[in-house]
């Protein structure tokens, strides 16, 4: 065992650290920056990094999922306005399916709670739900019931309807047809989808953790600089425990995060499922909570628009609601062991 | 980046296994029963002696020089075999490691580590606790002899101990953090007089207060320098705070293991809010245990810790807290059928954010000296 970062690794999240840094909004103002938004999409765009999971030799990703866990975390401190979750999950879900990579912006279609795949009655029959994460998207993959499991077929997505989360729009997608890809691909089982769900929980769990420690050093520098009773309100020890319990809570978000990514890639579905579970019910809890404390420690400014601290908070329940979020992990660890909760998943 | 073993790792946790199957003295909680420490020191030598305790220690101490993932590795086979937790004295340790001359890590270390000498710790006082550098406790030079005059309290293992390690005041004119020195004291003799103290799970071999009345500790047995003290306690304490340096994540990964079995023999006994307790109790030992991975890991490196220790504590202090709540849960829906132990267990867990210096003092640390906010 050794959990350090290698220093590739390393240097993957230095250089996806300057990206959001140096692109993603600094303000709610920059948000509007279409400008802006569009040079991050175009730098994102060429450090190939929505490629991580297409397959290298073999049917291997070109990079495992505790990178692809890196840079998601990493957009998510910075409150990166571009897809990258959307495209990342749809790609690992062609790699899954053996299908050719897609020739288009593609992400996944959801079903309209955001807890699961979309499922289509077959190629050619309507699909409904919600595509994620679809800046600059045009298509999403769904899944329709064939012999022996799902194939994959797309929909195509226009325009955006309103999301919680204002750096992730979403696509409500209303019964176009299915259509089958082209090419071949293998039907997807029961543990392929599995072992898809458990990569995409470690991805939302990266994402909360980069959230939440955004938020984390929105609320310390502003403590450092707002002034009551003539000092700093980060001197006055209510404000510092508030801090503290959040760095706190993002440290061992962290260590669960980083488990469950490793554990996408290694461990046979079900316990990799099993450690997605486990850091989504902690990340998700702890997410609420550290971003709820930044809006607190922003006083009656955190309760404005102009202040980023809701954007994390949205951003935090976004990446909760997806896949599921507290109670649903929490049932599903209960259901491992065996002690209630509800096998297989959610309800 | 990677959590799995290593081969050599694997053959230490094989033969580790192989030897609990065997070796597992079936001991109850420290936390919940007395009748723990009528097996303490055979199970504490059992281990050391089989080669499972004092891996990451060097080994002029009786420790095996190893990196200290392998900790990890004895916490986790621990709670998977029920087995009683590792003993933890690794703050004590390295405290003498850190500030103890040749000769007194010679002397002293080697029981400490092999479980033949018993210690305890004794720090806080009646009227300092949070504020420890202002304790009273005396110790007066008298030819190559120290006087030790003072009262300590809370402190822990006192009944079963051998040896102290007290911080007294040497120099009562310093500055208060500058004046303190810290002394192994031998518990039997007629100066030293020890009163157990009874928890507020009824337990009473937790920790006990301890008067020294002219108790006598040989100059040789200073631990440091002259005025070293308040730097020893802040090396004791900070390990204390880490749970790797504990042993804990195998005291809970078992808490957790008997919750989650005693739910499973007998589902329709309990509600679903029983369940999602236990099972966020779970969420949270698994945390634990995947986060002292990362924090020996970091040690490869020879990170030495800092502040970090008090992230540590708090995190292991909301485990211990939600295994609490579980077995608190637990405990309403199985009182009168069986022993009270779930009950005990959870008033125990209060003790976790006030021992080791309580959670508000960690986050004073954690925000002034980590955050980098202002000191209030
Ligand atoms: C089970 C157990 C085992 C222990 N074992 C040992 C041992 O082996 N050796 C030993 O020396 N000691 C031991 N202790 C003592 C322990 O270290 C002290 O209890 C602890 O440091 C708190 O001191 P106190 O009890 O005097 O509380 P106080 O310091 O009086 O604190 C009372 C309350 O005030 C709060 N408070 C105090 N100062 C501040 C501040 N600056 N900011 C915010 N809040 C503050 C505290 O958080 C607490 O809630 C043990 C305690 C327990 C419960």
């Amino acid at each position: 065992m050794d959990v350090r970062l290698s220093s590739e690794q390393q240097a993957l999240r230095d250089a996806a650290a300057r990206l959001a840094d140096d692109l993603g909004p600094k303000s709610v103002a920059e948000l509007g920056d279409g400008a802006r938004a569009a040079k991050l999409d175009t730098a994102l765009e060429a450090t190939g990094w929505r490629e991580l999971r297409t397959p290298a030799d073999g049917n291997r990703p070109l990079a495992s999922a505790v990178e692809a866990a890196i840079v998601a975390e990493e957009l998510g401190r910075g409150l990166a306005d571009t897809s990258f979750l959307g495209p990342t999950l749809a790609a690992e879900l062609r790699r899954r399916a053996s299908a050719p990579p897609a020739t288009v912006p593609e992400t996944v279609l959801l079903t309209p709670d955001l807890s699961r795949l979309a499922v289509a009655g077959g190629a050619g029959e309507p699909c409904s739900g919600t595509a994620i994460d679809v800046q600059g998207i045009t298509s999403a993959l769904a899944l329709a019931e064939v012999a022996g499991g799902h194939e994959l077929v797309t929909v195509p997505v226009y325009g955006t309807s309103p999301s919680r989360d204002l750096t992730r729009p979403a696509a409500e997608v209303s019964g176009p047809p299915a259509v089958r890809l082209p090419g071949t691909q293998t039907p997807l089982s029961a543990a392929d989808i599995e072992g898809w769900t458990a990569f995409v929980v470690a991805l939302t769990c990266a994402d909360l953790v980069g959230t939440m420690r955004g938020a984390v050093e929105l609320a310390c520098s502003y403590a450092g600089v707002r002034q009551q009773y003539g000092t700093a309100i980060g001197s006055f020890q209510s404000v510092q425990h508030m801090l503290a319990d959040a760095h706190v809570s993002v440290e061992g978000s962290r260590s669960v995060a980083l488990h469950a990514a490793w554990a996408a890639d290694t461990l046979p579905a079900g316990e990799a499922l099993d450690a997605a579970a486990v850091a989504k019910a902690y990340c998700a809890r702890a997410a609420r909570a550290v971003c709820e404390t930044a809006i607190q420690v922003h006083g009656g400014i955190g309760n404005t628009w102009e202040c980023l601290a809701h954007v994390h908070l949205r951003r935090a329940l976004l990446s909760t609601q997806l896949l599921g979020g507290v109670g649903a992990h929490l049932d599903r660890v209960a259901a491992r062991r065996e002690i209630g909760g509800v096998p297989g998943g959610l309800r | 980046m990677d959590f799995a073993d290593s081969p050599e790792e694997a053959a230490f946790r094989r033969r580790l296994r192989a030897w609990l199957a065997e070796n597992n003295p079936g001991l109850p909680a420290s936390s919940t029963s007395d009748a723990y420490w009528d097996g303490q020191a055979s199970w504490h030598q059992a281990l050391y002696d089989a080669g499972f305790f004092a891996l990451s220690w060097p080994e002029e101490i009786g420790g095996q020089g190893l990196p200290s993932v392998y900790e990890a590795i004895v916490d986790e086979e621990l709670a998977a075999a029920g087995a009683p937790p590792r003993p933890s004295l690794g703050y004590l340790v390295q405290g003498l490691l850190r500030h103890g001359g040749d000769d007194v890590k010679r002397r002293f270390l080697p029981g400490i580590v092999n479980g033949r000498d018993r210690w305890c710790q004794g720090f806080s006082e009646p009227d300092a606790g949070s504020d420890l550098a202002s304790l009273r406790t005396r110790a007066e030079r008298r030819g190559d002899e120290y006087v030790i005059t003072g009262h300590k309290v809370w402190t822990s293992y006192s009944d079963s101990a051998a040896w102290c390690l007290v911080l007294a005041r040497t120099d009562p004119e310093a500055p208060k953090h500058r004046g303190l020195s810290a002394f192994a004291v031998r518990m039997d003799q007629p100066g030293v007089e020890q009163r157990p103290l009874k928890m507020v799970n009824g337990i009473t071999r937790e920790f006990g207060e301890v008067v020294f009345d002219g108790a006598v500790a040989r100059a040789a047995d200073m631990i440091g320098e002259p005025g070293e003290g308040w730097r020893l306690a802040m090396t004791v304490v900070s390990h204390e705070r880490e749970p790797g340096e504990l042993g804990y994540v195998a005291r809970y990964g078992k808490a957790v293991n008997e919750l989650v079995a005693r739910l499973r023999a007998e589902p329709e006994r309990f509600s679903s809010e029983n369940v999602r307790d236990v099972a966020w109790a779970v969420v949270e030992a698994e945390m634990l245990r995947l986060h002292v991975c990362r924090r020996l890991s970091d040690r490869l490196d020879g990170v030495s810790h800092g502040p970090e220790g008090s992230v540590d504590k708090l995190l292991m202090t909301w485990v211990e807290q939600a295994v609490g709540h579980a077995a608190l849960g637990v405990s309403e829906r199985t009182a009168g059928i069986e022993e009270d132990t779930w009950l005990k267990m959870y008033l125990y867990s209060r003790a976790q954010s006030v021992m080791g210096g309580t959670s508000q003092i960690q986050r004073n640390l954690v925000a002034t000296r980590i955050l980098g906010l202002p000191a209030s």
